[in-house]
């Protein structure tokens, strides 16, 4: 029946490259770290009139351990900011950021003293989507282009991960301030 | 309504009183801080306002005293509202707790407590409510600066914000973006 029909029980030729990348990128998990009002603009995207299934990243784990795809939709503030860091940390590689709206970008309209500016002062990110809050559209282009990396993406590289350990280190080193127990970031911390 | 509740309070306490307003509806008595408590008992008791609906403080810098108190009282039996204020100094910014009359005041002057650095007398617990442990100083006064920031996490540099992936649309190494290296603030 269907495709064995016209295939035969023969086999395929691919890259492996290609193949674990196109599987990967239809079957994102997501977790959604949500705050804030983009919220609402995220229940839209997911809901029936967008439908983020048709891109197979439809389905929301509630624990990180479960996911590799961290929707950041909202404001961070510095008090949320150790909790966002182990949310990150508890997710298995390989695994990729969204960052959600103008506040999770870059701090959006909030310049005081309780905003984090951008959630990429803590972890990385892959794909920012502008706005306040972005259009449904928008957070499909964004999806989109997320697809689009993870095709492209070369197998075993680990760049991302070892630059992040490289200037996560730095700042570890540079840091003045009080250790907070809530991070619990690493051993030399 | 309200008007008649103001004309009792400076009839019953007119020393405790500084100074009264009806300006626009909105009834305003500036009292003393150490009647707060008297006053506001007074008020409870005799003049049935059942809730305590706000309580901020306002900073004005450069004036003495430089803090002010605004308690808005409503009563819900009778329908009428009424403020009440008091001035606190700078070297000494401490006053009655309203915990004894009304149990919702906990809160409100927890949170006027990080913002500002009021004290409660008799307050049973000024922890932060709403900033964390570590943070120094009170975000609200018109003196802390706009730009300082006390994070909790070794921030990564500013310059390195983006993370180039091998599969990334542009692929160039991280572009330079204007420092903002003042969000390591003082501690």
């Amino acid at each position: 029946m269907g495709l064995e029909s016209k295939l035969g029980s023969g086999f395929l030729a691919t890259k492996l490259e290609f193949f674990v990348n196109w599987a990967r990128k239809f079957s994102l998990f997501q977790y959604p770290f949500i705050t804030a009002c983009c919220g609402m603009e995220f229940m839209s995207t997911m809901c029936a009139h967008y439908d983020m299934a048709r891109f197979g990243a439809e389905f929301p784990r509630f624990t990180p351990r479960q996911a590799d795809f961290l929707i950041v939709v909202g404001t961070i503030s510095h008090k949320l900011a150790p909790v966002l860091r182990r949310v990150y940390d508890q997710m298995c590689e390989p695994k990729w950021v969204i960052a959600f709206g103008g506040c999770a970008s870059c701090g959006g309209p909030y310049d005081n003293y309780a905003t984090l500016q951008g959630i990429d002062r803590i972890i990385p990110v892959d794909i920012y989507i502008p706005g306040c809050p972005p259009r449904p559209e928008m957070v499909l282009d964004g999806l989109m282009r997320l697809m689009d990396k993870i095709q492209k993406t070369k197998l075993g590289d680990e760049s991302t991960q070892l630059r992040y350990e490289e200037m996560l280190s730095k700042a570890i080193r540079e840091w003045k301030g009080p250790k907070v127990e809530a991070a619990n970031l690493r051993a030399d911390w | 309504m309200s008007k008649e509740v103001l004309d009792k309070l400076l009839a019953k306490f007119p020393q405790a009183v500084v100074s009264s307003h009806n300006r626009l509806g909105d009834e305003t008595a500036v009292i003393k801080r150490e009647s707060l408590l008297e006053v506001m008992r007074w008020l409870r008791d005799e003049c049935a306002f059942e809730m305590l609906m706000d309580l901020t403080a306002v900073d004005y810098l450069g004036e003495e005293p430089r803090f002010e108190m605004v308690y808005h009282l409503k009563s819900l039996s009778k329908n009428y509202r009424l403020r009440i204020k008091a001035r606190v100094p700078e070297g000494d910014p401490v006053i009655d707790s309203l915990i004894p009359l009304w149990k919702g005041a906990n809160w409100f002057e927890r949170e006027c407590h990080e913002m500002y650095g009021i004290r409660f007398q008799g307050h049973p617990d000024l922890r932060p409510l709403l900033l964390y442990p570590e943070f120094k100083g009170h975000p609200l006064r018109k003196d802390y600066p706009l730009d300082r920031r006390q994070p909790r996490l070794p921030l990564l540099a500013p310059e390195t914000r983006r993370f180039p992936r091998s599969g990334d649309e542009t692929g160039h190494e991280g572009e330079k973006l204007p420092d903002d290296s003042h969000e390591h603030g003082e501690f």
